[in-house]
């Protein structure tokens, strides 16, 4: 086949060679998975355990070209896994499972995986996955050069070959939708391809806080809806960008909206939570361009840099957000209040109680960092009842979770299930002070139920609440706007409808935290609106600082929910659940797919993780991955917490959502 | 090689007998495809691995159906779920059929129609291995008679 010659890279015969990762804590699937992929000729490399997958992805990025894990594994969820190779190291994984379910599916590929495979695996199947390898470097030639060249037959034969085969794990062409948008783009170019498909490492693209909020606000100009990559690269007006770059972002940001949009539906009542925040409020104003984020803005420190919004699966992946995106240095006592957003309608501030982010000690915690603040907080307040600091207002669970939002910007707009909102606004409201509204637990939990993933909520920038502080500072938690940045548009009304009915935005979560976080930077940038940001708020979501959007997990949305979050990882991550006391809401991790999020973490960041008592918040998992995904943004070793737990050892993860 | 050939003939129509009854299906034959001169014993690995596995999980579902002070279900379903993964890929038909069943009434939380189905489920793993074991008996004999292990398919 003529593959051999163009695609190589490892060497010239591709895909012989082709050097998998295989993950099962099943000894005899693993061993047969083994011997099949050796049958096709293919270097295999095994482990029974998901962190061990990881860390040895981690030590050399370049030593796999694929990767293959089951999804129920006992130390890390397949999801999660999912979510962060791709965040981290961008390559294509492979999901297996011996069930089949159409939900676990779509959360597949939402969380950005390039297949799903069903238990027992036959030989043919495998023979096949090589031409994921190809299409993910095809693709990202284009991006880089954006010229395309490619060997078209080959490639487009593949490429086929990759649609068809995708088609049998359902709907992903029809999320794909800009992909192959990109895809057919990239046929008729093929026309010259000379050049040869091997991979030389196309210079990535990073997308840094800047040059995201850039995008966001042309995006934002345009409509999310309406918004294509040509346009968007005129409007943004950037050197050396190409239009493949501004279409996988955009793929990317799409997705990340849709799912922070489930978890802004639930968030809304999160953001009440708040209670006194020391000093740092964080106000989030909404964000204009991105409808109404209220983007948590600490005063200095909270990066409203781009909030990048991450399309759930894959989102981190290329953006790279410098360290700048996302809040940036939040203080360590700081709290970022984030004033639930109450009416989202109006767009312009937030009065909302002030949702207190506290978010101690991790000063850089970029905790917003990629949260996409686009998130259309307008619609996402409306929807949801601002949460009132003091109360968390009955959570309609329509208060957009300005917290959430932050994180959540992590969340894709149009997503409608984006647990992560309602989680997030369920961390942020966890809030110690015992007169910060606690996050109605019962809303998080609601709102939590809707999420399926837990994963979710680790995109929230952990938001300190700050318990104590709060106390005395409702008035300031009034305005927070949580920066959600998330294609508010979409997610906003995708999520009260979602969160409402909880179960459904499962397929969603994991998509929500792709919100980068980054965007909660850019959110501060762009939304005049915060004004009043909390100024020790900052540092909540600068937990990460440098949050580094190369690869994010892949936060392959799974299907609607956040895949890579995890309920825990709201606990954990203490999205926006900074808080000083620990009472912070404790955003169990249900949904069992939160990544070794623990809640601890939240305690550990300092995360106000909301509540004072237990409540609740129960964060689906997938805000986990948006958490996740904030983490994986930020890249930062929050020295608090690694969120996850154990398991994950992301410590990049440490910012958590700050929503 | 008479003896051989009896050997061989004796090992198909056993082969033949486990597909019939459905004690394995298709996959196992794939299996068995995959086994070469590089991997000359891959199906008695992956049997073994099997056996131990689901002895574990049978064991552990059997302690959770047994806690006095309430029954984790969900502990349960995900030994369920790891058996019917492990068994469909090894082509043990019907365990993984009584795994499917056993879900069921792990989902209802129904306590007695598990411990019915942990039975029927014990009760096929037995039958599994017996009928392996005695497969692979088979095979040592020809092998060790120096005939080689015909191919059913």
């Amino acid at each position: 086949m003529r593959v051999e010659r163009v695609i190589s890279d490892e060497n010239d015969s591709f895909p012989v060679g082709m050097r998998v990762l295989a993950v099962d804590d099943d000894p005899t699937c693993l061993l047969l998975l083994e011997t099949l992929l050796t049958k096709c000729k293919y270097n295999v490399t095994t482990t029974s355990q998901a962190i061990t997958a990881l860390k040895m992805l981690r030590e050399n990025k370049n030593k796999f070209d694929l990767v293959i894990s089951d999804v129920h594994m006992p130390d890390m969820d397949g999801f999660k896994l999912l979510e962060l190779v791709g965040l981290e190291m961008d390559l294509p994984v492979i999901m297996l499972s011996a069930n089949g379910d159409t939900k676990l599916v779509m959360k597949g590929i939402t969380h950005g995986a390039c297949d799903y495979l069903l238990k027992p695996v036959r030989i043919e199947e495998l023979q096949n996955i090589w031409q994921h390898v190809i299409r993910r470097k095809k693709f990202d030639r284009k991006d880089q050069d954006g010229s395309g060249s490619q060997d078209k037959p080959y490639i487009d034969s593949s490429e086929a070959a990759g649609l068809g085969n995708v088609d049998q794990n359902g709907k992903f062409n029809k999320k794909r939708k800009d992909q192959n948008e990109d895809e057919d783009e990239e046929r008729d170019e093929n026309g010259h391809d000379n050049e040869d498909l091997s991979t030389q490492k196309k210079p990535r693209v990073v997308w840094s806080v800047e040059l995201h909020r850039k995008f966001v606000a042309a995006v934002n100009q345009l409509g999310v809806e309406k918004a294509v990559p040509k346009k968007i690269l005129e409007l943004m007006n950037v050197e050396n960008l190409t239009r493949e770059n501004v279409a996988s972002h955009l793929q990317k940001f799409r997705l990340y909206l849709k799912r922070i949009s489930c978890v802004a539906n639930q968030q809304a009542n999160m953001a009440a939570a708040l209670g006194s925040v020391d000093s740092t409020h964080l106000r989030m104003g909404t964000m204009n361009g991105l409808g109404n984020f209220h983007t948590l803005a600490g005063p200095d420190q909270i990066h409203n840099a781009a909030f990048r919004s991450f399309q759930h699966s894959g989102v981190l992946r290329r953006l790279n957000t410098p360290a700048g995106v996302g809040i940036s240095g939040l203080p360590s006592s700081g709290l970022v209040q984030l004033s639930p957003v109450q009416n989202l309608g109006n767009t312009s501030t937030y009065q909302r109680k002030l949702q207190s982010f506290v978010i101690p000690g991790n000063h850089n915690a970029n905790i917003l960092q990629g949260m996409p603040m686009s998130l259309e907080f307008d619609q996402l307040q409306n929807n949801r009842a601002a949460s009132h600091v003091g109360q968390f207002p009955s959570v309609d669970n329509t208060t957009v979770l300005p917290v959430s939002s932050i994180s959540g910007s992590l969340i894709d707009a149009g997503c409608s299930n984006s647990p992560l909102l309602g989680v997030t606004s369920n961390s942020l409201l966890l809030e110690g002070s015992s007169q910060l509204p606690t996050l109605h637990a019962s809303n998080l939990r609601d709102s939590v139920s809707g999420f399926p993933n837990r994963s979710t909520l680790s995109d929230f920038t952990s938001i300190a609440p700050a318990s104590n502080q709060l106390h005395g500072s409702k008035a300031d938690i009034q305005d927070q706007a949580f920066p959600i940045s998330c294609n508010a548009g979409k997610i906003i009304s995708s999520a009260p409808q979602d969160w409402n009915a909880p179960k459904k935005d499962a397929p969603y979560q994991s998509n929500v935290p792709s919100c980068s976080i980054n965007s909660l930077r850019a959110v501060n940038g762009d939304m005049a609106q915060l004004g009043q940001c909390l100024d020790q708020n900052n540092p909540i979501f600068n937990r990460n600082v440098g949050f580094d959007f190369v690869d994010p997990l892949s936060i392959k949305c799974s299907e609607g929910e956040n895949l890579a979050m995890e309920p825990s990882v709201i606990e954990k991550e203490g999205y926006l659940m900074v808080q000083p006391s620990r009472q912070g809401i404790y955003i169990p991790d249900n949904e069992g797919e939160n990544f070794a999020m623990e809640p601890s973490v939240i305690e550990k960041e300092g995360y106000l993780i909301v509540q004072p008592r237990r409540q609740g918040s129960y964060i689906p998992g997938n805000l986990g991955s948006l958490e996740d995904l904030a983490s994986a943004m930020t890249k930062q070793d929050h020295d608090k917490g690694k969120p996850t737990d154990g398991d994950f050892g992301y410590n990049d993860y440490s910012l958590r959502t700050c929503i | 090689m008479d003896f051989v050939n009896q050997l061989q003939r004796k090992f198909i129509d056993y082969s033949s007998s486990l597909h019939r009854e459905g004690i394995v299906d298709d996959q196992f034959t794939q299996l068995r495809k995959l086994e070469d001169e590089n991997s000359p014993h891959f199906v008695m690995e992956v049997a073994s691995l099997f056996f131990e596995d689901c002895e574990k999980l049978i064991n552990n579902m059997a302690i959770a159906l047994e806690q006095k002070q309430g029954v984790d279900f969900k502990q349960i379903d995900e030994c369920i779920h790891q058996l019917k993964g492990s068994s469909s890929s090894i082509g043990a038909m019907r365990v993984k059929n009584a795994c499917i069943a056993f879900r069921s009434f792990s989902d209802g939380q129904n306590r007695e129609g598990c411990l019915r189905c942990l039975q029927q489920l014990s009760h096929e793993y037995s039958l599994l291995k017996n009928k392996l074991q005695t497969l692979f008996r088979l095979e040592k004999q020809i092998v060790a008679a120096g005939g080689s292990i015909p191919r059913v398919h």
